[in-house]
Protein backbone atom coordinates (compact mmCIF):
# COMPACT_ATOMS: atom_id res chain seq x y z
CA UNK A 1 0.00 0.00 0.00
CA UNK A 2 1.31 3.42 -0.90
CA UNK A 3 0.68 6.35 1.37
CA UNK A 4 -0.46 9.54 -0.33
CA UNK A 5 2.23 12.20 -0.29
CA UNK A 6 -0.12 15.09 -1.04
CA UNK A 7 -3.49 16.27 0.16
CA UNK A 8 -6.40 15.45 -2.11
CA UNK A 9 -7.67 18.00 -4.62
CA UNK A 10 -10.68 18.60 -2.38
CA UNK A 11 -8.57 19.30 0.69
CA UNK A 12 -6.21 21.57 -1.27
CA UNK A 13 -9.13 23.54 -2.77
CA UNK A 14 -10.84 23.96 0.59
CA UNK A 15 -7.60 25.03 2.27
CA UNK A 16 -6.76 27.77 -0.24
CA UNK A 17 -10.35 28.95 -0.43
CA UNK A 18 -10.33 29.28 3.37
CA UNK A 19 -7.02 31.19 3.17
CA UNK A 20 -8.47 33.57 0.57
CA UNK A 21 -11.62 34.21 2.62
CA UNK A 22 -9.65 34.76 5.84
CA UNK A 23 -7.33 37.22 4.09
CA UNK A 24 -10.41 39.13 2.88
CA UNK A 25 -12.50 38.97 6.06
CA UNK A 26 -9.84 39.90 8.62
CA UNK A 27 -8.70 43.20 7.07
CA UNK A 28 -12.29 44.02 6.14
CA UNK A 29 -13.20 43.72 9.81
CA UNK A 30 -10.33 45.97 10.89
CA UNK A 31 -11.12 48.56 8.19
CA UNK A 32 -14.90 48.77 8.55
CA UNK A 33 -14.66 49.10 12.30
CA UNK A 34 -13.03 52.53 12.00
CA UNK A 35 -15.47 53.98 9.45
CA UNK A 36 -18.13 56.54 10.31
CA UNK A 37 -21.67 55.25 9.93
CA UNK A 38 -22.72 55.24 6.27
CA UNK A 39 -24.52 52.93 3.83
CA UNK A 40 -21.04 51.84 2.72
CA UNK A 41 -20.17 50.80 6.27
CA UNK A 42 -23.48 48.93 6.69
CA UNK A 43 -22.71 47.03 3.49
CA UNK A 44 -19.17 46.17 4.53
CA UNK A 45 -20.39 44.93 7.92
CA UNK A 46 -22.93 42.71 6.18
CA UNK A 47 -20.33 41.35 3.76
CA UNK A 48 -17.99 40.69 6.69
CA UNK A 49 -20.72 38.70 8.45
CA UNK A 50 -21.53 36.72 5.31
CA UNK A 51 -17.84 35.93 4.81
CA UNK A 52 -17.60 34.83 8.45
CA UNK A 53 -20.55 32.46 8.10
CA UNK A 54 -18.96 31.09 4.91
CA UNK A 55 -15.66 30.48 6.72
CA UNK A 56 -17.54 28.65 9.48
CA UNK A 57 -19.30 26.39 6.95
CA UNK A 58 -16.04 25.83 5.09
CA UNK A 59 -14.32 24.85 8.34
CA UNK A 60 -17.08 22.31 9.08
CA UNK A 61 -16.53 20.86 5.59
CA UNK A 62 -12.77 20.70 6.18
CA UNK A 63 -13.24 18.95 9.53
CA UNK A 64 -15.53 16.46 7.77
CA UNK A 65 -12.72 15.86 5.29
CA UNK A 66 -10.26 15.32 8.16
CA UNK A 67 -12.65 12.91 9.84
CA UNK A 68 -12.86 10.77 6.72
CA UNK A 69 -9.28 11.03 5.40
CA UNK A 70 -5.76 10.59 6.73
CA UNK A 71 -3.61 13.61 5.89
CA UNK A 72 -0.37 12.84 4.08
CA UNK A 73 2.40 12.39 6.64
CA UNK A 74 4.97 15.09 7.29
CA UNK A 75 8.50 14.35 6.02
CA UNK A 76 10.31 11.99 8.45
CA UNK A 77 13.14 14.48 8.74
CA UNK A 78 10.96 16.70 10.93
CA UNK A 79 11.54 16.07 14.65
CA UNK A 80 8.64 14.57 16.61
CA UNK A 81 8.19 17.65 18.80
CA UNK A 82 7.78 19.83 15.71
CA UNK A 83 5.22 17.39 14.30
CA UNK A 84 3.28 17.62 17.55
CA UNK A 85 3.57 21.41 17.50
CA UNK A 86 2.23 21.43 13.93
CA UNK A 87 -0.71 19.26 14.99
CA UNK A 88 -1.39 21.60 17.90
CA UNK A 89 -1.34 24.70 15.68
CA UNK A 90 -3.68 23.04 13.19
CA UNK A 91 -6.09 22.06 15.95
CA UNK A 92 -6.10 25.60 17.33
CA UNK A 93 -6.58 27.06 13.84
CA UNK A 94 -9.65 24.89 13.30
CA UNK A 95 -10.97 25.82 16.75
CA UNK A 96 -10.57 29.55 16.05
CA UNK A 97 -12.12 29.27 12.59
CA UNK A 98 -15.23 27.96 14.34
CA UNK A 99 -15.09 30.15 17.44
CA UNK A 100 -14.46 33.47 15.69
CA UNK A 101 -17.56 33.36 13.45
CA UNK A 102 -19.64 32.16 16.40
CA UNK A 103 -18.39 35.04 18.57
CA UNK A 104 -19.29 37.45 15.76
CA UNK A 105 -22.75 35.91 15.40
CA UNK A 106 -23.41 36.18 19.15
CA UNK A 107 -22.06 39.75 19.12
CA UNK A 108 -24.49 40.67 16.33
CA UNK A 109 -27.41 39.26 18.29
CA UNK A 110 -26.34 41.03 21.49
CA UNK A 111 -26.01 44.29 19.58
CA UNK A 112 -29.52 43.82 18.21
CA UNK A 113 -28.57 43.37 14.56
CA UNK A 114 -29.24 39.77 13.59
CA UNK A 115 -27.19 38.03 10.90
CA UNK A 116 -29.08 37.42 7.65
CA UNK A 117 -26.71 35.25 5.62
CA UNK A 118 -26.35 36.62 2.08
CA UNK A 119 -29.40 38.76 2.83
CA UNK A 120 -31.49 35.59 2.55
CA UNK A 121 -31.23 33.30 5.56
CA UNK A 122 -31.71 34.77 9.01
CA UNK A 123 -29.69 33.05 11.73
CA UNK A 124 -31.49 32.69 15.04
CA UNK A 125 -30.48 34.98 17.90
CA UNK A 126 -28.89 32.75 20.55
CA UNK A 127 -28.64 35.64 23.01
CA UNK A 128 -30.97 38.57 23.64
CA UNK A 129 -30.07 42.15 22.92
CA UNK A 130 -27.77 43.31 25.71
CA UNK A 131 -25.32 46.18 25.27
CA UNK A 132 -22.85 45.03 27.94
CA UNK A 133 -22.82 41.50 26.52
CA UNK A 134 -22.39 42.94 23.02
CA UNK A 135 -19.33 44.92 24.12
CA UNK A 136 -17.91 41.86 25.89
CA UNK A 137 -18.40 39.69 22.79
CA UNK A 138 -16.83 42.40 20.62
CA UNK A 139 -13.76 42.21 22.88
CA UNK A 140 -13.72 38.40 22.67
CA UNK A 141 -14.08 38.53 18.88
CA UNK A 142 -11.10 40.88 18.73
CA UNK A 143 -8.89 38.83 21.07
CA UNK A 144 -9.67 35.60 19.20
CA UNK A 145 -8.71 37.35 15.97
CA UNK A 146 -5.37 38.44 17.39
CA UNK A 147 -4.87 34.79 18.29
CA UNK A 148 -5.72 33.80 14.73
CA UNK A 149 -3.32 36.40 13.35
CA UNK A 150 -0.50 34.98 15.50
CA UNK A 151 -1.26 31.36 14.58
CA UNK A 152 -1.61 32.07 10.86
CA UNK A 153 1.71 33.90 11.06
CA UNK A 154 3.36 30.82 12.61
CA UNK A 155 1.62 28.52 10.12
CA UNK A 156 2.90 30.52 7.13
CA UNK A 157 6.38 31.02 8.59
CA UNK A 158 6.72 27.28 9.24
CA UNK A 159 5.50 26.38 5.74
CA UNK A 160 7.94 28.81 4.14
CA UNK A 161 10.83 27.65 6.36
CA UNK A 162 10.25 24.01 5.32
CA UNK A 163 9.96 24.95 1.67
CA UNK A 164 12.79 27.42 1.25
CA UNK A 165 15.20 26.56 4.05
CA UNK A 166 14.75 22.85 4.76
CA UNK A 167 13.79 22.13 1.13
CA UNK A 168 11.41 19.38 2.27
CA UNK A 169 7.96 18.34 0.97
CA UNK A 170 5.86 19.88 3.76
CA UNK A 171 4.38 22.74 1.71
CA UNK A 172 4.26 20.78 -1.55
CA UNK A 173 1.72 18.46 0.09
CA UNK A 174 -0.71 21.39 0.02
CA UNK A 175 0.31 23.27 -3.13
CA UNK A 176 -2.12 23.22 -6.03
CA UNK A 177 -1.14 22.89 -9.68
CA UNK A 178 1.97 20.77 -9.19
CA UNK A 179 2.57 17.18 -10.20
CA UNK A 180 2.08 15.07 -7.14
CA UNK A 181 3.87 12.18 -5.57
CA UNK A 182 7.46 13.31 -5.86
CA UNK A 183 9.22 12.69 -2.58
CA UNK B 1 -49.11 65.96 30.94
CA UNK B 2 -48.08 62.78 32.63
CA UNK B 3 -48.41 63.73 36.24
CA UNK B 4 -52.02 64.92 36.27
CA UNK B 5 -53.11 61.62 34.72
CA UNK B 6 -51.84 59.76 37.73
CA UNK B 7 -54.31 61.75 39.79
CA UNK B 8 -57.17 61.55 37.32
CA UNK B 9 -57.21 57.82 37.04
CA UNK B 10 -57.87 56.84 40.65
CA UNK B 11 -60.43 59.64 40.86
CA UNK B 12 -62.12 58.40 37.76
CA UNK B 13 -62.23 54.83 38.87
CA UNK B 14 -63.55 55.86 42.27
CA UNK B 15 -66.27 58.14 40.97
CA UNK B 16 -67.87 56.49 38.02
CA UNK B 17 -68.05 52.96 36.72
CA UNK B 18 -67.57 53.39 33.01
CA UNK B 19 -70.34 52.49 30.64
CA UNK B 20 -68.34 51.31 27.73
CA UNK B 21 -70.92 51.72 24.98
CA UNK B 22 -71.32 55.45 25.42
CA UNK B 23 -67.83 56.39 26.51
CA UNK B 24 -65.48 58.71 24.74
CA UNK B 25 -61.88 57.64 25.23
CA UNK B 26 -59.81 60.77 25.56
CA UNK B 27 -57.44 60.44 28.54
CA UNK B 28 -54.31 59.06 26.97
CA UNK B 29 -52.09 56.98 29.24
CA UNK B 30 -48.74 58.10 27.87
CA UNK B 31 -46.71 55.73 29.99
CA UNK B 32 -48.68 52.75 28.66
CA UNK B 33 -48.52 53.88 25.05
CA UNK B 34 -45.72 53.15 22.61
CA UNK B 35 -44.59 54.43 19.25
CA UNK B 36 -42.29 52.01 17.47
CA UNK B 37 -40.93 51.45 14.00
CA UNK B 38 -39.54 48.57 11.99
CA UNK B 39 -37.48 48.51 8.82
CA UNK B 40 -34.92 46.49 6.95
CA UNK B 41 -31.23 47.29 6.89
CA UNK B 42 -29.24 45.17 4.43
CA UNK B 43 -32.14 42.71 4.52
CA UNK B 44 -31.94 42.54 8.31
CA UNK B 45 -35.17 43.26 10.23
CA UNK B 46 -34.55 46.13 12.66
CA UNK B 47 -36.71 47.78 15.28
CA UNK B 48 -36.70 50.97 17.27
CA UNK B 49 -38.98 53.39 19.04
CA UNK B 50 -39.58 56.97 20.10
CA UNK B 51 -39.39 57.58 23.83
CA UNK B 52 -41.18 60.94 23.92
CA UNK B 53 -44.42 61.74 22.18
CA UNK B 54 -47.79 63.15 23.15
CA UNK B 55 -51.15 61.95 21.94
CA UNK B 56 -54.55 63.56 22.08
CA UNK B 57 -57.44 61.34 21.20
CA UNK B 58 -61.20 61.70 21.22
CA UNK B 59 -62.70 58.40 20.24
CA UNK B 60 -66.17 57.09 20.94
CA UNK B 61 -66.81 53.78 19.18
CA UNK B 62 -70.46 54.81 18.94
CA UNK B 63 -69.56 58.09 17.20
CA UNK B 64 -66.62 57.24 14.98
CA UNK B 65 -67.26 60.12 12.59
CA UNK B 66 -66.50 62.61 15.36
CA UNK B 67 -63.26 60.91 16.35
CA UNK B 68 -60.05 62.93 16.37
CA UNK B 69 -56.40 62.27 16.97
CA UNK B 70 -53.30 64.41 17.22
CA UNK B 71 -49.82 63.10 17.80
CA UNK B 72 -46.63 65.03 18.33
CA UNK B 73 -43.36 63.14 18.33
CA UNK B 74 -40.09 64.40 19.80
CA UNK B 75 -37.78 63.15 17.06
CA UNK B 76 -34.64 63.42 19.19
CA UNK B 77 -36.12 60.82 21.52
CA UNK B 78 -35.56 58.13 18.88
CA UNK B 79 -33.92 54.89 19.93
CA UNK B 80 -32.65 52.93 16.94
CA UNK B 81 -30.82 50.45 19.13
CA UNK B 82 -27.36 52.01 19.01
CA UNK B 83 -25.96 55.38 20.11
CA UNK B 84 -24.05 55.72 16.88
CA UNK B 85 -27.22 55.41 14.81
CA UNK B 86 -29.19 57.67 17.19
CA UNK B 87 -26.63 60.44 16.66
CA UNK B 88 -26.67 59.85 12.92
CA UNK B 89 -30.46 60.07 12.48
CA UNK B 90 -30.64 63.33 14.47
CA UNK B 91 -28.31 64.88 11.89
CA UNK B 92 -29.08 66.99 8.82
CA UNK B 93 -29.35 64.14 6.37
CA UNK B 94 -31.98 62.40 8.49
CA UNK B 95 -34.42 64.21 10.77
CA UNK B 96 -32.38 67.39 11.17
CA UNK B 97 -33.81 67.72 14.67
CA UNK B 98 -32.22 71.15 15.19
CA UNK B 99 -34.48 72.63 12.52
CA UNK B 100 -37.35 70.14 12.78
CA UNK B 101 -37.50 68.90 16.35
CA UNK B 102 -40.88 67.23 16.10
CA UNK B 103 -43.24 65.40 13.78
CA UNK B 104 -46.98 66.07 13.91
CA UNK B 105 -49.92 64.02 12.88
CA UNK B 106 -53.37 65.61 12.78
CA UNK B 107 -56.32 63.48 11.83
CA UNK B 108 -58.87 64.57 9.25
CA UNK B 109 -61.22 61.68 9.80
CA UNK B 110 -61.77 58.15 11.06
CA UNK B 111 -63.54 55.40 9.15
CA UNK B 112 -65.07 52.25 10.58
CA UNK B 113 -63.89 49.22 8.59
CA UNK B 114 -66.12 46.71 10.34
CA UNK B 115 -65.71 44.75 13.55
CA UNK B 116 -63.06 46.34 15.72
CA UNK B 117 -61.17 47.67 12.72
CA UNK B 118 -60.90 51.33 11.82
CA UNK B 119 -58.78 53.61 9.71
CA UNK B 120 -57.54 57.04 10.65
CA UNK B 121 -56.74 59.51 7.89
CA UNK B 122 -54.71 62.63 8.39
CA UNK B 123 -51.72 64.79 7.65
CA UNK B 124 -48.26 63.85 8.80
CA UNK B 125 -45.79 66.73 8.96
CA UNK B 126 -42.18 65.65 9.07
CA UNK B 127 -39.04 67.62 8.22
CA UNK B 128 -41.10 70.47 6.80
CA UNK B 129 -43.18 68.28 4.51
CA UNK B 130 -46.87 67.56 5.09
CA UNK B 131 -48.44 64.53 3.45
CA UNK B 132 -51.62 62.52 3.72
CA UNK B 133 -51.35 59.22 5.50
CA UNK B 134 -53.87 56.51 6.30
CA UNK B 135 -53.35 54.09 9.14
CA UNK B 136 -55.59 51.11 9.86
CA UNK B 137 -55.97 50.30 13.53
CA UNK B 138 -57.92 48.12 15.89
CA UNK B 139 -59.72 49.28 19.00
CA UNK B 140 -60.61 47.15 21.97
CA UNK B 141 -61.69 47.80 25.52
CA UNK B 142 -59.85 46.27 28.41
CA UNK B 143 -61.75 47.21 31.52
CA UNK B 144 -61.66 50.96 31.79
CA UNK B 145 -59.05 51.31 29.09
CA UNK B 146 -59.46 51.68 25.38
CA UNK B 147 -56.54 50.18 23.48
CA UNK B 148 -55.65 51.36 19.98
CA UNK B 149 -53.19 49.32 17.91
CA UNK B 150 -52.25 50.30 14.42
CA UNK B 151 -49.52 50.53 11.85
CA UNK B 152 -48.77 52.04 8.49
CA UNK B 153 -45.90 52.17 6.05
CA UNK B 154 -44.05 55.45 5.70
CA UNK B 155 -41.70 55.87 2.77
CA UNK B 156 -38.80 57.76 4.28
CA UNK B 157 -37.66 59.31 1.00
CA UNK B 158 -41.08 61.02 0.62
CA UNK B 159 -39.97 63.16 3.55
CA UNK B 160 -36.27 63.30 2.63
CA UNK B 161 -35.43 61.22 5.69
CA UNK B 162 -31.96 59.99 4.81
CA UNK B 163 -30.40 62.26 2.20
CA UNK B 164 -27.13 62.09 0.32
CA UNK B 165 -25.55 58.65 0.47
CA UNK B 166 -28.44 57.49 2.66
CA UNK B 167 -30.90 57.66 -0.26
CA UNK B 168 -29.48 54.21 -1.02
CA UNK B 169 -32.48 52.07 -0.14
CA UNK B 170 -30.47 48.87 -0.58
CA UNK B 171 -28.73 49.75 2.69
CA UNK B 172 -31.71 51.17 4.61
CA UNK B 173 -35.09 50.31 3.11
CA UNK B 174 -37.41 53.10 2.00
CA UNK B 175 -40.37 51.45 3.71
CA UNK B 176 -40.51 52.15 7.42
CA UNK B 177 -43.35 50.54 9.34
CA UNK B 178 -44.68 52.84 12.04
CA UNK B 179 -46.49 51.00 14.84
CA UNK B 180 -48.54 52.74 17.48
CA UNK B 181 -50.08 51.37 20.63
CA UNK B 182 -52.17 53.90 22.53
CA UNK B 183 -54.02 53.33 25.77
CA UNK B 184 -56.69 55.85 26.71
CA UNK B 185 -59.27 55.99 29.44
CA UNK B 186 -62.72 57.43 29.14
CA UNK B 187 -63.57 60.70 30.79
CA UNK B 188 -66.77 60.74 32.78
CA UNK B 189 -69.61 61.84 30.56
CA UNK B 190 -70.51 65.51 30.95
CA UNK B 191 -74.27 65.92 30.84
Amino acid sequence: MTTATRYTGTAISLHWLAALLIFATFPLGVYMHELALSPFKLKLISYHKWLGVTIFLLTVARLAWRATHTPPPLPKTIPAWQQRAADGVHLLLYALLLAIPVSGWLMSSAKGIPVVYLGLVQLPDLVDKDKALGDLLAGIHQVLNFGLLALVGMHIAAALKHHFIEHDATLRRMLPFIKGDQP
Amino acid sequence: MRIPHRYFLPLLLACAPIHSQAAEFNLVQTDKSTLAFAYKQMGVPMEGNFGKFSVRINFDPARVNAAQAQIEVDLASIDTGSNEANDEVAGKQWFNTKMFPSAQFVSTGVKALGGNRYEVLGKLTLKGKAMDVAAPFTFRQEGAAGVFDGAFILKRLDYAIGEGAWTDVSAVANEIQIKFHVVAHAAPAKK
